[in-house]
């Protein structure tokens, strides 16, 4: 893959189409992230789209900002995150202008709502189909479907604070990994 | 008040909101209702409400929203730019980190722990998303067509594989079409 190929106004183009179709943000932008920046444009795989989630959950800022830079400074270092995250707020700048200029009390239209309404079911299911696949691709042996059962268990039942479970989670990593080191130089 | 005051607030707002979404909501009402006092409650339910309406991502959305609201187009802009600025600097300096030290056992390791933990992450957020749908806000009413029409896109784009913009917008559709009919909103 030949980072040289990406420009910076693909990048920017394919942002903003993201961005003019994401209902919610953050992790209802992953399945149209997957489609576009995985599969369409090969420029990232899925495995690093979820490093990506995961390093802009700790990331101070907005998650979806954040995974749409992340992904432009990957392709084209410091510029690249600029076009990406501009790309990402641009539908936004456009959307609400209008919408504030033309429409009042457009969050009060029952065809509106209604719309909106239908709208967020079909994102629950994009969601549901992406982590079907993420599930599929991550979650590859024991020591990780451990670690998934354990973070889902700490997140319903428990309802444990969501950086307090990154902070466990990176901790038992860690740990992990050393435990697989010292056995493999014990044999 | 002025455009610079703007700039620095949601600069703020970007630094200090992690996760995004409506997790930066109460910084921004703190930041705009209470601290600046540059809209008033009720007009700021109304930001939530079109935030949420609208596509893009939520925290993006109320940023715009102040903006237009205090200073036109001029403030949308300043206000949003000072929205991902944070994110821009913090992201330049974390994934230079990535790149460099990808392969490194310790970065290798702090990421097979947290890859399981994220999936457990959006697949909460999309159950609390999905019950809502259902459930309503306070999870005291059943649709059944939300879960008729949940179904259907499933099907429609895990095994037909229809392009899920085209989902989306046949989605709008019959949820603006349902109240021109039955009357009531799904």
């Amino acid at each position: 893959m030949n980072n040289n190929k990406v420009s910076l106004v693909s990048l920017f183009t394919s942002f903003a189409s993201i961005g003019a179709i994401t209902f919610g943000g953050g992790y209802a932008m992953l399945p149209f992230l997957e489609r576009e920046v995985c599969d369409k444009r090969a420029w990232i795989k899925n495995e690093e789209l979820l490093d990506f989630y995961a390093l802009g959950q700790c990331t101070p800022g907005i998650i979806a900002i954040n995974v749409a830079t992340y992904i432009g400074y990957k392709k084209r270092g410091f510029l690249g995150a600029l076009f990406s995250s501009i790309g990402i707020i641009f539908p936004s700048i456009f959307i609400i202008t209008i919408i504030s200029a033309l429409f009042i009390n457009f969050q009060d239209n029952q065809y509106v709502i209604s719309a909106v309404a239908g709208i967020k079911v079909v994102v629950c299911a994009l969601i549901a189909n992406s982590i079907y696949r993420l599930v599929k691709k991550s979650i590859i042996d024991k020591t990780t479907f451990s670690l998934f059962i354990i973070a889902l268990i700490c997140l319903f039942i428990f309802k444990i604070n969501i950086y307090l479970l990154i902070l466990l989670s990176i901790i038992a990593g860690l740990v992990i990994k050393k435990v697989k080191k010292e056995l493999s130089h014990a044999k | 008040m002025t455009l610079f005051a703007l700039f620095l607030c949601f600069l703020q707002i970007g630094a200090f909101s992690f996760g995004g979404g409506l997790a930066a909501l109460p910084l921004i009402q703190q930041q705009v209702v209470t601290l600046n006092n540059w809209m008033s409650m009720s007009e700021f339910t109304d930001l939530i409400a079109i935030a949420e309406m609208t596509p893009g991502p939520i925290a993006v959305n109320s940023a715009t929203f102040v903006g237009i609201h205090l200073f036109g187009i001029k403030g949308a802009i300043v206000a949003t730019l000072g929205c991902i600025l944070p994110s821009i600097l913090f992201v330049a300096a974390l994934g230079f980190l990535y790149n460099k030290y990808k392969k490194h056992y310790l970065l290798e390791g702090v990421l097979a722990g947290l890859r399981p933990a994220v999936v457990a992450m959006i697949l909460s957020a999309g159950i609390s998303i999905f019950l809502i749908a259902v459930f309503g806000t306070e999870l005291n009413s059943f649709n059944i067509y939300a879960i008729i029409i949940f179904l259907c896109a499933l099907y429609f784009m895990a095994i037909k594989k229809v392009n899920p913009i085209l989902v989306l917008l046949l989605s709008g559709i019959i949820g603006g079409g349902f109240y021109i009919f039955m009357g009531l909103p799904i």
